[in-house]
């Protein structure tokens, strides 16, 4: 069974909701195969009713057509308004009254059927076929077949554009986030509808606002894997605008998401459960909304002897384990900031430290060690380091640098 | 009847199932071994060797394949100091908290719903006793509540106790004395520190020594 729409609109698009086979057969008729609606809609004339509404709702001016086959459709698209169903078999009969032009035959060939008074539909297909092929050849053949509603032929198929984005212009501009949710839900339900329909999945989602104040404010959330959860996306987007709000009220929302394949994997019987990628993504967007953006991550050593050089790596994928050590190694606490000391000296070695609540005489000390670096840069560091224990009984690290004494740690 | 059928008897009446043993999740230090699904608990005063015996535990769990997460209260972590310990740090999430232990709390929390991990360590170290303490033991049940069924370990490393009967293993850390090597004003040396780890669990005790090793 196959539709023809033909008239003005996007209709390629108004088709492309309604089947994956779609032929553009002309510049104002699309036609595409509707087997198997049935059983979402019925009959033939719900599927046509379906297909109508959608058009007025999208603002396709079109007349709506089904045959069981693709050029009846068309003949019956081009030539009727509104909405037409051809019944199986009556093809002949339904196309009948129509006029002959609408089968574009040769300026010669419509002229000596007009000379022999054949005008339409049903006088071409009354004439024996014996007597077109003798006197028209193949071509009047064909036009025979098209006008008793018996062509069959595959559709010649458009690839769909992966294309997913949507938008809304709203009538009133938008302030507050919670009312922004509902419109988000709505974006975020329809591409996630989109892709599952194509079974597709997708790892960002790009957001963009038109402001009252003719700007725009654009935000891209990245997931660690493709995804579909569109429960998880609306959160993380909820979480993400709180955190980066727009500077005025909004006007207008695109959204569009990156189309990827989704990812099938199964764990293996034996391997450590690791966090749900998705979920976890939620809960670090919930922790970074209470600690900060950039205080949640990996940690990641920086090449350079700079001390506590390191920085906060996103949250990734794992490499394989080193070979465990046996041996438990004495660790340290960092003080950040460091805290600011006053050290007494006695021949040159710490032997009193005040730095806030810490306090005492120096009874073990181990340094100076001088270390300096990037002195070939803007940003040159040097000091001294003395491994102290005090007599508040802790171990500490001190070290004594351009701006003067500090405590950098505790031994732990 | 004996006396010792009783309480069987009792148990089967009212449906009582014993409750299992918790899988033990290995420390690095002999004898002390940390059960999942549980709050370990980790005390000492500065210096006491319980931030060692913490990178321990998470050396053990990420040479496992296993995800750690340190929230971390007092922004104390050192990265240099893990992966001298052998911590692997890609499998290791670190909350920065900035002097903020509520937000350590909410991290801590949202985590352990968030499942997933092996270890999770609550660093209350260097965090006041005064602020450590007003958390209320509604939310120390409340993480104990959330660890339970899972495969996780919950750890609070603090300067003293503050979940109470929340916690199925304390383990107070004391350090016994530092070693240290060469002549003084010369070539002295930290070498490291011995520790002693006295470990409480459903009326067992253990006190190992294990040695700190800076070197």
């Amino acid at each position: 069974m196959f539709a023809c729409l033909h008239g003005q609109g996007n209709l390629t698009a108004l088709a492309f909701e309604f089947s994956p086979a779609v032929e553009a057969t002309s510049a104002d008729t699309v036609t595409f195969d509707v087997s198997g609606l049935d059983r979402l809609f019925g009959l033939p004339q719900e599927i046509a009713g379906a297909i109508a509404r959608r058009a007025r709702e999208t603002g396709v001016q079109a007349s709506v057509a089904i045959a069981s086959n693709p050029d009846a459709a068309i003949c019956a698209a081009r030539g009727f308004r509104g909405t037409s169903v051809i019944p199986y078999g009556d093809e002949g009969k339904f196309l009948g009254p129509l006029p002959l032009s609408l089968l574009a035959p040769t300026p010669e060939l419509l002229e000596t059927l007009e000379r022999w008074g054949i005008r339409r539909f049903q006088e071409m297909a009354a004439l024996p076929p014996l007597g077109i092929a003798e006197r028209l050849g193949p071509e009047g053949l064909q036009l025979r077949v098209l006008a008793r509603g018996e062509a069959d032929r595959k559709l010649r198929l458009v690839e769909e554009p992966l294309c997913f984005e949507d938008e809304i212009e709203l009538e009133y501009p938008v302030e507050l986030l919670e009312p922004l949710a509902f419109l988000l839900a709505r974006m975020i339900n329809g591409l996630a509808t989109r892709l599952a329909t194509r079974a597709l999945a997708t790892d960002e989602l790009r957001l963009r606002l038109a402001l009252e104040d003719r700007t725009t404010h654009e935000r891209t959330l990245r997931l660690p894997v493709p995804s579909l959860d569109t429960r998880a996306f609306l959160k993380l987007m909820q979480l993400d605008l709180e955190q980066h709000p727009p500077a005025a009220p909004l006007v207008k929302l695109w959204m569009s998401v990156n189309p990827v394949k989704p990812q099938a994997a199964q764990n293996g019987l034996f391997v450590p459960l690791a966090p749900e990628p998705v979920k976890l993504e939620l809960t670090l967007a919930r922790i970074r909304s209470i600690v900060g953006e950039d205080r949640v991550g990996s940690p990641e050593l920086l090449d350079t002897h700079r001390p506590d050089a390191f920085r906060i790596a996103p949250w990734g994928r794992f490499p394989a384990c080193p070979s465990l050590r046996q041996t438990v190694q004495l660790a340290i606490r960092i003080f950040r900031p460091p805290l600011a000391a006053r050290v007494t000296l006695a021949s040159g070695q710490p032997d009193f430290v005040t730095a806030g609540a810490i306090r005492g005489k120096v009874l073990e000390y181990a340094g100076p060690w001088r270390t300096s670096g990037d002195w070939w840069t803007a940003d040159p560091w040097t000091r001294d380091e003395w491994d102290i224990a005090l007599s508040d009984g802790a171990l500490y690290r001190i070290y004594c640098g351009p701006l003067g004494w500090f405590v950098e740690g505790s031994y732990d | 009847m004996p006396a010792a059928t009783l309480p069987k008897q009792f148990e089967s009446f009212l449906g009582w199932q014993p409750r299992p043993e918790p899988e033990l999740l290995p420390s690095g230090v002999a004898q002390i071994d940390l059960p999942r699904g549980c709050l370990t608990e980790i005390v000492g005063p500065a210096s006491s060797g319980r931030t060692s015996l913490m990178l321990s535990i998470l050396a053990q769990a990420t040479a496992r394949e296993e995800v750690c997460a340190v929230v971390d209260a007092e922004d104390a972590f050192s990265p240099h100091a893990a992966a001298a310990a052998g911590v692997e740090l890609s499998r290791l999430l670190w909350v920065r908290c900035g002097h903020n232990a509520e937000h350590a709390l909410r991290a801590a929390d949202l985590l352990i719903q968030g499942g997933g991990f092996g270890v999770v360590v609550m660093d209350l170290g260097d965090t006041p006793e005064r602020t450590a303490r007003r958390i209320s033991l509604t939310s120390w049940f409340r993480l104990r509540r959330a660890v339970e069924h899972t495969p996780a370990v919950l750890i609070s490393l603090a300067r003293q106790s503050n979940a109470k009967t929340c916690a199925s293993l304390v383990i107070e850390c004391g350090r016994t004395r530092a070693n240290w090597s060469g002549a003084r004003g010369v070539s002295r040396l930290l070498r490291g520190a011995e520790v002693r780890a006295r470990a409480a669990r459903r009326r067992i005790e253990c006190s190992p020594v294990f040695t700190a090793r800076a070197i």
